[in-house]
């Protein structure tokens, strides 16, 4: 239990150090665009197969378990919707990210560490916290909303590609139920989340790779640790903002 | 000129170094030699701030780097050059992109004046055609060569080496111990070098400590050290059949 409150106290001495000015903006913002093209762009292909599929599923779930003719044909739209813009893109797509940049970012700035490129920075006076996390906290903060609306647009399409060649549901209806009872809030509320979850997905792996100590089977080990300690942060986080934002 | 004055230094209650005081002299190599295990890497990093000591001082020319803070110690950062055992490039960095690091970070040339000086570094460790290239791509003598290059692009006043020739076969690592002893001539720079290497020691001694069980055992030059009667500086120097054979000579 105590080593909990020990790595949660490390873990907020280490972003003190990350917030601190930065020493060199324009080496920090060749930086951020370097970590935007790396973790935002690299993860487009990834989330807009998981979308569309996920997409089409749901729309076959849902088209499934409406077959009572009393019930309209619009709410297998309306539901996929509603799925995709509350759950599936803000916290399901944040989960696959933790696995993705999560791992990645933890075995990026673990190996710098047992390779000895942290000290080497350190010995050339640069805040090495700095200057390796902050980019990656901004670049998720700025890119990861981008991916979430993405997501949401590609689960909607996979469902209308559905839509156009199942029986039981037509074009119409599908996207009648994508526009009945639009709320904008619903779209505030995932952000709201999505913003979270971006700090969570970079900040925790980032800690991890930070304080790796030994060799490859650790960088494995931080790598692992990260991707499970971010997901459940991730579930957590969720829970609470669902309770407080909607409730 | 660089004096280490009683440090001490545990680790999670286990002392590693004990009431340590030696001083490195300007425009020499001053080498650091001891058995793996001994204290020497601990003792480097103490006097690169690496790790805080628990007592005792570490001066730069007269500056007490112990007691400075991360942004005092920066402008003794700026004057202090290290190359790791690994030589530590940055990997997702080409080669010029790492030796022009240290200078983005800290001078505001322009784009060609770094470019100049990245270029004048790589030639002086004898490395050309090489600044497109990913550390990656690199053998370990020529990796060893862009860290020193790294190392001195800001024109260091004090240059750190961690077994300098660790992972090289015994010709490049005499060739890079000659190229950081003309550097440390030609610039006239405190150059401290942890090795455990005897050819090294041969090679570049000019002032050498041997760290024995956290403490400093013995210290003296290359001439003295074959004639010391230190029987555990002895067990070091002669631990090779190679050396015991020219003992024997």
């Amino acid at each position: 239990m105590l080593s909990i409150f020990h790595h949660i106290g490390k873990y907020f001495l280490l972003l003190g150090r990350v917030f601190k000015s930065p020493d060199n903006f324009k080496l920090i913002r060749k930086q951020i665009i370097h970590e935007m093209m790396s973790l935002g762009i690299g993860s487009l292909g990834l989330i807009a197969i998981i979308s569309m599929f996920m997409g089409a599923v749901v729309t076959l779930q849902t088209a499934s378990n409406l077959n009572n003719p009393l019930l309209p044909a619009y709410l297998i739209g309306y539901a996929t919707r509603e799925s995709f813009i509350l759950e599936m893109a803000p916290t399901v797509m944040s989960l696959i990210l933790a696995g993705k940049i999560g791992s990645n970012i933890a075995s990026e700035i673990g190996t710098m560490r047992i390779t000895e490129q942290i000290d080497a920075l350190e010995i050339m006076g640069i805040n090495s916290a700095s200057y390796l996390i902050f980019p990656k906290i901004v670049a998720a903060l700025v890119f990861i909303p981008i991916i979430v609306i993405y997501s949401m647009f590609l689960g909607a399409f996979g469902g209308f590609i559905v839509s156009m060649y199942s029986s039981g549901m037509t074009i119409e209806s599908y996207v009648t139920g994508l526009r009945y009872d639009f709320r904008a809030f619903s779209i505030v509320y995932a952000m709201i989340k999505t913003v979270f979850f971006a700090f969570v997905i970079t900040s925790i792996p980032s800690y991890h790779g930070y304080y790796t100590r030994g060799g490859a089977l650790e960088i494995g080990k931080s790598s692992t640790k990260s991707v499970v300690y971010t997901s459940i942060v991730i579930l957590i986080i969720n829970y609470i903002l669902t309770q407080l934002l909607l409730l | 000129m660089i004096d280490v004055k009683n440090i001490n230094k545990s680790f999670n209650g286990k002392r590693i170094l004990h009431d340590v005081s030696i001083g490195f002299k300007q425009g020499e190599i001053n080498l650091v030699i001891g058995a793996s295990g001994s204290g020497k890497s601990v003792l480097t990093k103490c006097i690169v701030g690496l790790h805080e000591v628990d007592s005792g001082s570490v001066e730069y020319d007269g500056r007490d780097f112990t007691q400075m803070n991360f942004k005092e110690r920066k402008s003794i950062r700026k004057e202090i050059g290290m190359l790791f055992q690994g030589s530590a490039l940055f990997d997702s960095l080409t080669v010029e992109e790492n030796v022009k690091f240290p200078l983005e970070m800290y001078t505001k040339n322009s784009k060609e004046e770094n470019l100049d000086r990245v270029n004048f570094c790589l030639k002086r460790v004898d490395l050309l055609n090489v600044n497109h290239l990913y550390p990656a791509e690199l053998s370990g003598g020529m990796q060893k060569r862009v860290g020193i290059a790294r190392a001195i692009a800001l024109n260091p006043k004090y240059l750190f080496c961690d077994e300098p020739n660790s992972g090289l076969d015994p010709r490049t690592g005499i060739v890079i111990d000659n190229l950081i002893q003309e550097i440390t001539k030609e610039y006239n720079i405190t150059t401290i070098a942890v090795t455990h290497d005897m050819n090294s020691v041969m090679e570049t001694g000019e002032n050498i400590s041997f760290i024995h069980q956290g403490k400093k055992w013995w210290d003296g030059n290359k001439e003295d050290i074959l004639k010391t009667d230190n029987e555990e500086l002895n067990e070091f120097v002669y631990s090779s059949k190679i050396m015991q054979k020219f003992r024997n000579i």
